[in-house]
């Protein structure tokens, strides 16, 4: 059956990896905004700088949720370095590509990782991480 | 793979077995072209003419000639930019509303770059346009008003009469497009007094890439391909034989039992639309209740996005279309749904099933039984749906 997605892309959506709320999470970070029709939120655990347990929960069409899915994916088990790493290339890389008009669900979830990261910073630290700056000033509520 | 449960005619239709059969010859034997002298071209040519007055009879046009065209965006753009060049030393001024086709909103942007003015009328939250609205926004320069009979998206259909009415009785010619209701009902232009009427085949059990615009007599507009003499000098190009039968021949299949099929199609539509709204928490209807297609059935389901919905439905061998950003191509969802005054994030939700002749209880039962879990699976994902629990 030929789909628009890559056969990565709709095992991630049928079957998303770390779906829904994480219970005693210690941090979280929300990106986009319904009015463009994609909102991710991603729900981190950090032991001793190591994601520990990660999850998404993720308003949007079929890219957002598998790009969300496949985000969690790569980031559990990371250093919080490793896991800034984490770029919307290799998300599109590890779903086998996306269609360039859904280019911008993994930009999306590549920056629901570093607003997630970033709370940690705030509420461990106090500060955030250097340089980060909430792209998005309509959705994520810090504006 | 699922049996495919084609819930998308609005789209368009598979071309009805009658009218393969009508359309094959014209490929192969019939193949000259009706401009040639000799007697097989001459064959063609007369049959073609034949297919017009069959589709003039039955749009009840005698007060005007049919057009063939490429479709349903051809026919509108011949209408209105051919109507508007031909016309300009009368006016510059257009009225159109928010809620057409891409065909008619682009064609009318197009025509302000070249100095027209453009009244885009909004419509209610039900989608209809107003009639006092449109009576206001006559001006003396206003020489065209361009306003869709049923809307693809929704299924509401315009007062048109009314609309025929008001524009006339100032002096200003009426377009239509009519692509969405010719061939699911009876239209009878004459009496309906419309100027110019644009539809389109493959909406109608016939094929693609073929369709017609009707002018009246007196009506006089420019042509907007240049080339040879066919078609009255106002559509240049040899014209598509087959796909010109193929119209004619659905469009009589499709009147034929028009009201049977119409009636068969609100049946089932109102039974979907009844029990996924029951069924549904926070699911409304989009448009007017009656005054609608019977076969249209567009609904937000809020807090998710249309296109997770449509993959989903997919997967269960259900195919139907949705107004999301995901699906329109664009970053913005839905123009009518906008324009009826819906959020960007309810235009998001929206799913638009369109009913055909093939369509079986069976198929929108399964429906009934495969929307519901979709919608609970993915507002469970949903970060918008979590704070609406139990409120």
């Amino acid at each position: 059956m030929a789909m628009p997605y890559s056969e990565k892309v709709m095992d991630h959506f049928n079957n998303p990896r770390n779906v829904g709320e994480l219970e005693g999470a210690d941090a979280t970070g929300t990106v986009g905004n319904a009015k463009c029709g994609d909102i991710m939120q991603v729900f981190l655990k950090v032991e001793d700088n190591i994601i520990e347990d990660v999850s998404f929960k993720t308003f949007g069409c079929g890219a957002a949720i598998a790009t969300s899915s496949m985000a969690t994916e790569l980031i559990k088990g990371k250093t919080l370095e490793e896991a800034l790493k984490v770029t919307n290339k290799s998300v599109m890389e590890s779903l086998d590509g996306l269609p360039p008009a859904k280019v911008h669900c993994s930009i999306l979830a590549e920056e629901a990782i570093h607003a997630a990261i970033n709370d940690y910073m705030v509420k461990n630290t106090g500060e955030g991480l250097p340089g980060y700056e909430c792209t998005d000033c309509n959705a994520c509520g810090h504006h | 793979m699922p049996k495919q449960i084609y819930l998308d005619h609005n789209a368009t239709t598979y071309v009805d077995p009658a009218v393969v059969d009508a359309m094959l010859p014209y490929f192969t034997e019939k193949f000259a072209n009706p401009s040639s002298p000799y007697s097989i071209g001459q064959d063609v040519s007369e049959e073609l003419n034949s297919a017009r007055e069959s589709v003039g009879k039955l749009l009840h046009a005698k007060n005007g000639k049919i057009i063939f065209t490429g479709g349903g965006s051809e026919s509108d753009n011949l209408a209105i930019r051919g109507y508007a060049r031909a016309n300009k030393s009368k006016g510059n001024h257009i009225i159109t509303t928010q809620i057409e086709h891409h065909a008619v909103l682009h064609t009318c942007e197009l025509l302000e770059k070249e100095g027209f003015e453009v009244t885009y009328l909004p419509v209610s939250e039900n989608g209809l346009v107003c009639i006092k609205e449109l009576k206001a926004a006559i001006q003396e320069n206003t020489i065209l008003v361009t306003i869709m009979y049923a809307n693809n998206e929704t299924g509401v259909i315009q007062p048109i009469a009314d609309v025929v009415k008001i524009a006339h009785d100032h002096n200003v010619v009426v377009h239509t497009d009519a692509v969405q209701i010719v061939g699911k009902k009876e239209i009878d232009i004459d009496a309906l007094g419309i100027d110019l009427l644009s539809f389109s085949a493959h909406k109608f059990y016939g094929p693609k890439g073929v369709g017609g615009l009707f002018v009246k007599k007196g009506i006089r507009i420019n042509p907007i391909i240049q080339g040879g003499g066919q078609e009255f000098k106002l559509r240049a190009g040899t014209e598509n034989t087959a796909g010109i039968i193929g119209l004619a021949k659905a469009l009589e299949v499709s009147l034929k039992n028009w009201k049977q099929e119409w009636n068969n199609g609100k049946e089932l539509r109102d039974l979907l639309e009844t029990e996924l709204l029951k069924t549904i928490p926070s699911s409304q209807l989009n448009g007017h209740p009656d005054k609608r297609l019977a076969n249209t059935l567009n609904i937000t389901v809020q807090y998710i996005e249309g296109e997770s919905m449509l993959l989903m439905l997919n997967m269960k061998g259900i195919l139907a279309s949705s107004g999301s950003a995901c699906t329109s191509g664009s970053l913005d969802p839905s123009h009518v749904l906008l324009a009826m005054g819906m959020p960007h994030e309810d235009a998001h939700g929206s799913l638009r099933f369109s009913l055909g002749k093939r369509t079986t209880k069976e198929d929108i039962e399964k429906v009934i039984e495969v929307l519901p879990p979709i919608v609970q699976r993915l507002r469970e994902m949903s970060p918008l749906w979590d704070g609406k629990k139990g409120a």
